[in-house]
């Protein structure tokens, strides 16, 4: 059952991503381009993203999940510096390259291989992070 | 420029919330998608590659049905690179990227989330900032 939740609410969020345009390079750097010609369009995907999260989340956060014991969260509490450096690295590729990591991968049906050229990059970039930093998982 | 799409944002945001209040409430986890996909890295796992073949499945029937635009990178292949790598490093040692932390954590107002977000934000404006002067975006 966890499996088909995985794979149902996965396919929700590529949907998302897709009708939201999240996959597409140029939205997203238009949309960090606050310098230059704007979009603030992607703004709205947080927005709606958020509030129905957030909403839900203090309805529902004093329940058990259906299919699980209990909530499996993040149990670090303290911002250090792992957390910044490593943020602000993210920020700096999100906007070079025009991905995130969920749309890299949901929009690889376009069969680009620029696309496929940044997802093995960020791969390599997940096996570099440790020699690199601090272990945070 | 890219055009102003409030509205398909705003729905492809709603469809995102859900999608994670649903692995949320029903399986108890996260979504946050560098987790997942680095998590696969480490260990082989059913559901690491349902969320994987979700999101692809997701975004081409959301394209399919609703014909999204095709989009395509403008950015040369050096930045792709340079930019998936620094994405990748960057989520690893941050713990997390615009879903993790964006979507989720922002939701239930964690600290380490929301100081992560306007990190990349920031970092990303100030990226998106220099390739609009060098005239790459």
């Amino acid at each position: 059952m966890k499996n088909l939740i995985a794979f149902i609410s996965s396919f929700i969020f590529g949907m998302g991503l897709e009708i939201s345009q999240m996959t597409n390079p140029q939205k997203v750097q238009g949309f960090l381009n606050i310098f230059g010609e704007w979009d603030p369009s992607l703004a709205f995907v947080m927005v709606s993203a958020i509030g129905i999260n957030g909403i839900l989340y203090f309805l529902l956060k004093n329940r058990t999940p259906l299919f699980a014991d209990r909530f499996d969260l993040p149990q670090k509490n303290e911002i250090d510096r792992s957390l910044l450096i490593g943020s602000f690295l993210f920020g700096l590729g999100w906007a070079i390259s025009g991905f995130c990591p969920g749309p890299a991968i949901a929009g690889i049906f376009r069969l680009h291989w620029e696309q496929a050229i940044v997802i093995l990059a960020m791969v390599g970039g997940f096996k570099l992070a440790p020699l690199i930093g601090p272990k945070t998982r | 420029m890219t055009n102003f799409t409030p509205i398909e944002a705003l729905i492809g945001g709603a469809f995102i919330g859900i999608a994670t209040s649903l692995f949320l409430f029903l399986n108890g986890k996260i979504f946050g998608i560098s987790g997942i996909v680095s998590g696969l890295l480490k260990e082989f796992s059913l559901w690491r590659v349902l969320v994987i073949t979700g999101l692809i499945l997701g975004a081409t029937t959301a394209h399919t049905v609703l014909q999204t635009p095709t989009t395509i990178t403008t950015v040369p292949l050096p930045y792709l690179i340079i930019g998936g790598l620094l994405v990748g490093i960057g989520t690893k040692l941050g713990s997390g990227c615009t879903s993790g932390h964006g979507v989720c954590g922002n939701s239930r107002l964690s600290p380490r989330s929301m100081a992560a977000t306007i990190t990349f934000m920031l970092s990303g404006f100030v990226a998106a900032g220099l390739l609009n002067a060098l005239g790459i975006i």
